[in-house]
């Protein structure tokens, strides 16, 4: 029974995670396919710890089976110890002792260094976020000291491509995580504590993000879109969420806001523009240019939303959106109208 | 000549067929008979017992609310589980196995075996004893009664505020979790107590501290652990129950409390605590090891300095925990350094048992197996727990699968796989049965590749995006698959489980008889019959060695003397176990159990009505007036010892 | 291990009693509803008019609230009180604009009832409606909310309080708000 392997053993223990990454790595949500620098960081780091440890692991399975092997033509227990034996055995056993120390302290030096880049302000002028977690939504804002051009929106955040962008994370309720594995590490969103990580997007792309600290029964079903645009197509977004929208001309459009407006969602929900302008909920002035609805849960269809106003408890049971009872013509304009808040 | 080799060495200790002694003996040690008779016992094998019984029975709960949550989790989007009862159903999984499995399981094989091991008759205090079982066995029953009435805890094993606090998490259901810690962690107090002051003044004359078994450091150790570590949750989860039932504000933000706080006071006790449940089975691989390469383990000091070191940095490890909570940097950092710095003990440890393997003449048995399990799954997980060590990384892992993966390879692989074998070794002591080789090697491998293919696959998916504590997930993220094969291996798992089980029923009904040493090992346990009588050893033993069997010779002293008419054992002192005095044992009493209940129902009251405390207080208090009664036989001094004919210390009266 | 194991037996059993006998008074308190379907959102629908008047019986039975005792409703009316502003005339219960709610004094009646209609139907000099906003079964949420502030002493189904008591308190902590 001996570990002598042959050549294709060896080659499949270096390729197998070569080829387990290329199919398993990839992912909108994967921690192994970084799309930024503090993120690269990261992997970097993470893959020089699997690899010194896959050595060190092989070296001590792999010498306890040989320990096994060449144990059996030992001699028998009732002979003598063997004092030479002794004194090498212990420095065997110390030289490893000293090798853990060393990878240890490798380790070390490399995780300080990492942590000195995700964690440090990058150069470059940073676009800064604010994000309020809630119970289950992401609350998204990008505040200007000029409060006109103040964007408020959720469970998307844009960020222009290569810029680096600091988020402030704070949280309505209880202890939340902001998590997008393709940018940077997580942080948690602590009520009555002022987080703040920073990240950059290298390219353009979507990178999904999903919240990692248990919250409640929807935890499972609050995630966001961190969307990385080219700096004008940036600009072009935030210049749009700024505005509040026009009365609609359209009839429909016009019922559709009547509706919304003396039924029970101005109660939570702010629309720009209009007297609604609560604060529990998502804001939805620019709702129809949202990619999801319910915090990544849903796609933004027409379908999915009604499904969503109808029957909320349905799709995410417990969350605090209270099933809508609408009769159909009132609910065909109200999607209409939403659908038209582009 | 191969067979002659592996001959276990025949070693007893003397034993008398129908001298007065021993039936003496067997009169003063006989357990009363009946409902009543079965609750007042105080010997420590029929508690040790009870606790590992016991401990296994939720550890069979807590296997099935794990499949249920593998069987929600096997596709996306899956139905069978709704959000609410999965929340119960995760944090359930994580209560049972963390507080009244793998801590309790470990306790009841220390209180079950140290006192064989170190040669004396009982535990010093036999009445504490019981009383901490019931507390135990209460504390689980309260929880699990709970469970069936929704009002099973969903907050999550570790219960962190706000989320468990008054404004978002209605009900009883955080009390009841809240109130079940203060039960089994007062439990765990008791047994970590007893045991403290067995190995301290109880061991064979002779067996100075350092020929102690390497079992017994890992308890003496864990039992130091425990102590320090049990207040911290207890405290942490009376103000969580204080802040849930009586309006205080320890961990609200609006009113100068913290929810960090919360999670310092948890984890000051819960990083602890995976080493109070790792240490003891450290001690059992020292056992196995020993016995089945016929050779001491190499480098006991090292060994020991290595437990001890592992106990004392792991009380300082409890904020990577925390690294992704905005905690600064430069104190993180001082945790990442120590939690790598707790792998150069157990490294030491690991390079020690080769060095051992590699040297001794090793016989491959189930409970041997058990311990290469342990090696590899325990290093590759230790290994994982290096890389959390990080705070880079750990910002990408922590609170993802890729945690799960890693907690579950040191846990199962470094307790459970060395408890399995630690039944496989000492089910013949405690039964006087064989287990059956067969089924225990089927076992092993049916267990051991359910394992890998349950929990590796976690590993990636906790870094391709996958969180914890998700009662479901959506199917794009590319998840399904390896959760699958996750769920499969946890199928896997199970059945190995059944086999185990049914091993145990088998063997326990039918196996092989089994002599007093049928491994040849080295310990005193082994010493005396299988199993042992309640009194554990007709004459208690002395010992002139670090392997009291192997050193000992058919002509070696015993002690005489201690009195056979009642419960009684030999005290002797802390360094070099010389004889001091008689220490008379408390016999069978039925109020540890009354006194149980008088202090359950103060506990449990309180969860509903905060004043029942004091009504339980003073139930208690009349229970423990009962208890401390004064009976006849405790009237007398206990003596000093008379110094044999001889000047040696090591005995006590020689036989001849 | 036999006597062991036919005691074990028993001890089940006996638990198995004291469950079944505890099911039903735990589980109404612990249900936790997810209203999952469109018609529990109907918009409240008033009540008949109270019974109460001057010189008749005062121990008119009225309508009961679905959610009597029940923690997780409890628990959501004190997150309504705050998310639709309650406590901007009520406080967290000493009222100031409006009301006190946590005493036994009830201008409109305290039976869930009458609850139930001044939170539907609003009341003269301020209450507003609500019943036209909100579905019925958050009216009932919050007055099982509103009836747990006045109970002299809490049941074992409201929470002992809240995550804030001061009303402006969602300040994060910081170098600009030192707490």
């Amino acid at each position: 029974m001996s570990f002598a392997t042959t050549k294709s053993t060896k080659l499949a223990v270096v390729l197998t995670p070569a080829i387990l990454c290329q199919c398993g790595c990839r992912g909108i949500q994967s921690a192994l396919d970084p799309a930024g620098p503090q993120s690269r960081s990261i992997s970097g780091h993470w893959w020089l710890l699997f690899w010194v440890c896959t050595v060190v692991f092989v070296l001590v399975v792999g010498f306890m089976l040989y320990g096994l092997w060449r144990s059996k033509i030992q001699t028998p227990n009732d002979a003598p110890v063997d004092p030479a034996k002794e004194t090498r055995t212990t420095w065997y056993v110390s030289a490893c002792v000293v090798a853990t120390v060393v990878i240890l302290f490798v380790f070390l030096v490399a995780s300080l260094s990492t942590a000195k880049t995700i964690f440090s302000k990058p150069g470059g002028k940073p676009l800064e976020i604010e994000v309020t977690g809630h119970q289950w939504w992401w609350e998204v804002r990008y505040p200007d000291p000029d409060s006109s051009k103040i964007v408020v929106t959720a469970n998307e955040i844009h960020i222009p491509a290569g810029q680096p962008v600091h988020i402030l994370l704070k949280s309505a309720d209880v202890i939340h995580s902001f998590w997008v594995p393709k940018l940077q590490g997580k942080m948690d969103l602590i009520p009555m504590h002022s987080n703040s990580l920073w990240m950059q997007a290298d390219f353009p792309g979507v990178y999904r993000g999903q919240c990692a600290e248990f919250c409640g029964h929807q935890h499972a079903h609050m995630s966001f879109l961190v969307i990385a645009e080219p700096l004008a197509d940036f600009n072009q977004w935030r210049d749009q969420q700024i505005q509040s929208g026009p009365p609609p001309a359209d009839p429909v459009l016009r019922k559709g806001q009547h509706v919304f407006l003396s039924s029970s969602c101005v109660l939570c929900h702010t629309l720009r523009g209009t007297t609604a302008s609560a604060t529990l909920a998502p804001d939805l002035t620019h709702f129809a240019s949202r990619h999801t609805i319910a915090a990544g849960t849903l796609s933004n269809d027409r379908a999915s939303l009604e499904r969503w106003i109808v029957n909320s408890q349905g799709v995410k049971p417990g969350n605090k959106m209270p099933p809508n009872d609408l009769n159909p013509e009132d609910l065909q304009n109200l999607l209409s109208y939403l659908g038209s808040l582009k | 000549m191969q067979s002659a080799l592996l001959e276990p060495k025949r070693v007893q200790l003397p034993e008398a067929s129908a001298s007065e002694d021993l039936a003496e003996l067997e009169r003063a040690w006989s357990n009363p008979r009946g409902i009543i008779g079965w609750l007042s016992h105080v010997d420590h094998q029929s508690i040790g017992k009870r606790y590992i019984v016991t401990a296994f029975i939720f550890l069979l709960f807590g296997g099935v609310e794990a499949l249920l949550i593998r069987l929600q989790l096997a596709r996306p989007e899956n139905k069978f589980l709704g959000p609410d009862l999965y929340n119960q159903i995760f944090t359930m999984h994580g209560t049972t196995m963390m507080f009244l499995f793998a801590v309790p399981v470990m306790e009841g094989m220390g209180i079950y075996l140290v006192p064989l091991m170190i040669g004396t008759r009982n535990v010093p205090f036999p009445r504490l004893n019981s009383f901490g079982y019931y507390l135990f066995v209460i504390g689980g029953i309260f929880l699990y009664a709970g469970f069936l009435l929704n009002i099973g805890p969903d907050a999550g094993w570790f219960s962190y505020v706000p989320l468990a606090g008054p404004a978002f998490s209605p009900g009883k259901r955080v009390d009841f979790w809240a109130q079940m810690i203060t039960f089994t962690e007062f439990s765990g107090l008791i047994a970590a107590v007893e045991l403290i002051v067995t190995v301290f003044k109880m061991r064979a004359p002779g067996m100075s501290l350092d020929r102690i078994p390497l079992f017994v450091w890992g308890m003496l150790v864990q039992s130091f652990m425990v102590v320090f570590a049990m207040p911290a949750v207890m405290i942490a989860s009376t103000f969580l129950l204080m802040d849930r039932t009586l309006g205080t504000h320890f961990f609200n933000p609006a009113e100068g409390g913290d929810p960090l706080m919360w999670q310092h006071i948890f984890w000051f006790f819960g990083h602890p605590e995976v080493y109070i449940i790792f240490i003891p089975a450290l001690g059992i691989v020292s056992s196995i090891v020993t016995a089945f390469t016929r050779k001491s383990i190499f480098g006991y000091t090292a060994m020991v300095l290595s437990l001890v070191a592992t106990a004392f940095i792991g009380f300082g490890l409890w904020v990577h925990h925390m690294f992704a909570t905005g905690l600064p940097p430069l104190g993180a950092s001082f945790f990442t350094s120590a939690s790598m710095m707790i792998a150069i003990p157990s490294g030491v440890q690991i390079f020690c048992w080769l060095a051992t393997l590699r040297n001794g003449t090793v016989r491959i048995t189930v409970p041997l197996l058990f311990v290469f399990g342990f090696v590899f799954i325990f290093v590759l997980g230790g290994l994982t727990g290096v890389m959390v060590a990080s705070v880079p990384f750990d910002l990408q892992a922590h609170d993802t699968f890729f945690v799960v993966a890693h907690f579950h390879y040191v846990l199962i692989g470094g307790s459970v796989f060395p408890l399995l074998g630690a039944i496989h070794y000492w089910f013949p002591k405690m039964t006087g049965r064989m287990m059956s080789e067969t089924l225990g090697k089927i076992t092993f491998w049916v267990v051991f590749i359910g394992f890998n293919l349950t929990f590796f696959p976690m590993h990636l998916l906790g870094l391709k995006g996958m969180p914890r504590r998700v009662y479901t997930y959506q199917p794009n993220l590319g998840w399904g698959a390896l959760n699958l094969v996750a769920t499969v291996g946890a199928v896997i798992i199970a059945i190995g489980g059944a086999i185990f089980i049914a091993n145990v029923i088998i063997s326990y009904k039918s196996g092989e008889m089994a002599n007093g040493n049928p491994w040849g090992a080295s310990t005193l346990e082994w010493g005396t019959t299988s199993p042992p009588p309640h009194y554990n050893f007709l004459y208690l033993p002395t010992v002139n060695g670090r392997e009291a069997l192997w050193s000992r010779s058919d002509d070696d002293p015993v002690v005489t003397g201690v009195r056979t008419d009642r419960r009684e054992s030999l005290s002797t002192s802390i360094l070099d176990a010389r004889p001091d005095h008689r220490y008379p044992l408390a016999g069978p009493s039925i109020w540890p159990f009354i006194t149980a209940l008088a202090v359950t129902f103060g506990f449990i009251g309180s969860v509903f009505k905060g004043s029942l405390i004091f009504y339980g207080a003073g139930l208690s208090l009349v229970a423990l007036i009962g208890w401390f009664w004064p009976r006849p036989s405790h009237n007398e001094q206990p003596e000093r010892v008379e110094k044999g004919a001889t000047e040696s210390n090591d005995q006590v009266v020689a036989r001849s | 291990m036999s006597t062991m194991a036919i005691s074990n037996s028993k001890v089940a059993l006996c638990i198995g009693v004291l469950a079944l006998s505890l099911w039903g008074s735990c589980c109404r308190r612990e249900q936790r509803d997810f209203r999952a379907t469109a018609e529990a959102s109907q918009l409240a629908q008033s009540l008949p008019d109270s019974q109460l008047h001057p010189g008749g019986a005062t121990n008119v039975a009225g309508p009961q609230n679905p959610f009597q005792g029940n923690a997780y409703a409890i628990t959501e009316g004190q997150r309504l009180f705050t998310a639709y502003n309650c406590v901007g005339c009520h406080a967290h219960g000493g009222g100031g604009i409006g009301p006190a709610l946590n005493d036994k004094v009830w201008i409109y009646g305290g039976q869930p009832g009458d609850i139930y209609e001044s939170i539907a139907r609003g009341r003269p000099n301020g209450m507003p409606a609500w019943g036209p906003r909100i579905p019925e079964y958050q009216i009932w949420q919050l007055t099982a909310y509103v009836q747990s502030l006045s109970e002299g002493e809490p049941s074992i189904a409201s929470p002992a309080r809240g995550d804030e008591i001061s009303p402006s308190s969602v300040q994060p902590r910081g170098e600009n708000n030192p707490k």
